[in-house]
């Protein structure tokens, strides 16, 4: 066993290629921002029934996904596992930049994003949301100091306690985002205590599933040996975080669907909601959960890196399938304020919302995974971030 | 979630004073002496004292009516909006047509702001923007809202709207932004100047008569006592909110 050389990367022609098109997705971005802030909200396909569109859907993932991109590195501090070792500095950058990318989505879709220092001086501690200001900000710093005790050789030492503090801490922020929706009283689909710890193992199912995809490309882009060994681990880790996103699903969909008044809302995802019951079954279920199952246990193709790439990216599309339906999806259903009685009126009681989002939301949304791989290309190539080698006969097995 | 009292601005006890003998002027005399008897003086602060509430007797509200939204409309420069769809336009109120399914009995009722004593808006709002005023009045602090929305997940009601687009000729008692949330303020420049919401003097000016408003905590005012005597109804009451605005007849 040797001992792992951490180096930069070159900044040949293929790395300003790549932050060329990260660049022109995050200036995509920036050309829908200001079209959304100029004109106001009206030119989104948000209104006052479907409050919360496209961009946060994008937002949230990537916050979801950004605490879960830290996983690889709490198994080497926290768990003790030795193979993963080499890949914390990745793992706790990468859980960095997500968060810097959906953070950006989710300020910039306000409806005065110009407001964004009232956000960061007048709190409001009853509120989830204030909490999770503390916490992102928090989660910001304490990875930055984590990154410099792994990085730094005379702070090694330190890096154990720090991974604690940083595994506790993230645990923390997902509760955080999960009760965002969790507190809701008000809203059918939400009001569960569950959406938490579903929220933390979604996090470890999409964080994973974009660690292992940044893993492949760049180790191929920069021509790193990557052995088999870390791939298969990574896989199989990856296929007990998606079963357990479809253990909680389950749970939570059989718990609504023995309550009489979640009735509704239950036929509402999975049987008569249209786009959303096919997100549901198609996005969710069949892409996002099942095909990549398949793909990381069959015998032949769980041994191709095509095929785990693919599968990761399954698992990817279907977080944001997921996220879809637990956003949007439950913003559709009307609100039940008139238990017994048909209701109809001119601000839409009673209907399904419909919502058709734009591109802008969708350049918006998109540009939050541009700045999460944009700062990580630079990340890594000011910061010895990525081992130079991964081959098998580099890295301890245990 | 914070309770705030209004600035005592001596600039604005000025106004009321002169806005007072306005109200005076244009109000009929019994409605007059009965809002004044319960305003506070403009030159104290708003206590908790006073729970400004309101009844709605859905008997006595006329399906096809909609004098209360025209004159919330009317009263709070809404419906200027030139791009916004039509679920993007704010409604304060909106009139609510209700068909029970196992007797086909129909309801016509007004909906707003409920003003919660337990506001779900204000408790998620994490800048403190959405806030009830120790009178019982749920308002937005528009100098502080920063558009996130989450009020409008939290409220139970569907109270609350976004502005989508930028306004021209406001009224000056409400003014409003573009990226900001409004909602029902229960007309709170009218009642701080002994006045009734827009809404209820819509209401009985058409001879309805259905949309009381006073203090719940004065024994001796109507509402108090309808209250008191009559079976009343908060919608979802189940989530503990304790609403302002309670109704008869369904």
């Amino acid at each position: 066993m040797k001992k792992t050389l951490f180096t930069q990367i070159e900044g040949g022609k293929g790395f300003y290629g790549l932050l060329a098109a990260f660049g022109a997705v995050i200036l995509a971005g920036l050309a829908a921002v200001y079209h959304m802030e100029h004109n106001g909200h009206w030119v989104t396909g948000m209104d006052n029934q479907i409050v919360w569109g496209l961009p946060h859907v994008f937002a949230i993932f990537l916050i979801v996904a950004a605490s879960g991109a830290l996983n690889v590195a709490s198994i080497a501090s926290v768990f003790g596992k030795k193979m993963y070792k080499p890949l914390a500095p990745m793992s706790a950058f990468l859980a960095v930049t997500l968060l810097l990318g959906g953070l950006t989505v989710l300020v910039l879709d306000l409806g005065r994003p110009d407001r964004l220092i009232v956000a960061m001086t007048y709190y409001n501690f009853k509120s989830i949301f204030a909490w999770n200001i503390i916490l992102y900000n928090g989660f910001l710093a304490i990875v930055a100091v984590y990154l410099w005790m792994m990085l730094e050789k005379r702070m090694n030492r330190y890096s154990t306690p720090v991974g604690y503090v940083a595994f506790v801490w993230r645990l923390i922020l997902t509760t955080g985002t999960g009760s965002i929706f969790g507190f809701l009283v008000a809203r059918e689909a939400y009001d569960a205590a569950l959406l938490a710890p579903m929220f933390i193992v979604m996090s470890f199912s999409f964080g994973l599933a974009i660690f292992m995809l940044v893993l492949l490309g760049s180790y191929k882009m920069t021509d790193r040996p990557l052995g088999d060994m870390v791939l298969r681990r990574l896989k199989n880790l990856l296929a007990v975080f998606v079963a357990g996103v479809l253990y909680f699903v389950l749970v939570y969909h059989v718990t609504n669907l023995y309550a009489t008044q979640h009735h509704g809302v239950e036929a509402f995802i999975l049987k008569d909601g249209g786009i959303f019951t096919t997100m549901f079954w198609f996005g969710q279920i069949l892409i996002g959960s099942i095909a990549p199952l398949a793909i990381f246990f069959h015998p032949t193709l769980s041994k191709s890196r095509q095929w785990l790439g693919i599968g990761a990216v399954l698992v990817v599309l279907g977080g944001l399938a997921q996220v879809f339906v637990i956003v949007i999806g439950g913003q559709a259903y009307p609100l039940n304020l008139f238990p017994g009685y048909e209701v109809t009126s001119t601000f839409f009681d009673g209907q399904v919302n419909t919502y058709s989002p734009t591109l802008a939301e969708f350049l918006l949304g998109v540009m939050g995974l541009g700045v999460a791989l944009a700062v990580f290309a630079v990340g890594a190539k000011a910061l010895r971030l990525m081992p130079a080698s991964l081959a098998d006969d580099m890295v301890d097995p245990h | 979630m914070t309770e705030k009292t209004q600035p005592d601005l001596a600039r604005r006890e000025f106004l009321s004073q002169g806005a007072k003998a306005a109200a005076g002027l244009t109000l009929a005399p019994g409605v007059m002496l009965y809002g004044v008897a319960e305003a506070k003086p403009a030159d104290q602060a708003v206590t908790s004292k006073v729970r400004w509430g309101m009844l709605i007797d859905t008997t006595k509200c006329a399906s096809g009516c909609n004098a209360c939204v025209q004159a919330c409309n009317e009263e709070n420069g809404l419906g200027n909006e030139k791009k916004s769809r039509a679920e993007q336009v704010p409604q304060y109120i909106r009139k609510v047509e209700l068909r029970e399914k196992a007797t086909g009995r129909v309801v016509s009722m007004p909906m707003m702001c409920q003003h919660c004593e337990n506001p779900p808006c204000a408790d998620v709002c994490p800048t403190g923007a959405s806030f009830k005023r120790a009178d019982g009045v749920v308002l937005v602090d528009r100098h502080i809202c920063i558009g996130c929305r989450y009020c409008m997940m939290a409220c139970p009601y569907k109270a609350r709207s976004l502005v989508h687009e930028a306004l021209e000729d406001q009224k000056a008692n409400n003014p409003r932004g573009k990226g900001c949330v409004e909602a029902c303020n229960l007309c709170i420049p009218r009642v701080d100047e002994g006045g009734q919401p827009a809404c209820v003097e819509a209401c009985a000016a058409e001879g309805h008569k259905a949309m009381i408003f006073g203090d719940l905590n004065d024994p001796k005012s109507e509402i108090a006592q309808r209250v008191a005597k009559y079976a009343t109804t908060q919608v979802r009451a189940d989530l503990g909110l304790n609403p302002g605005v309670r109704y008869q007849g369904i």
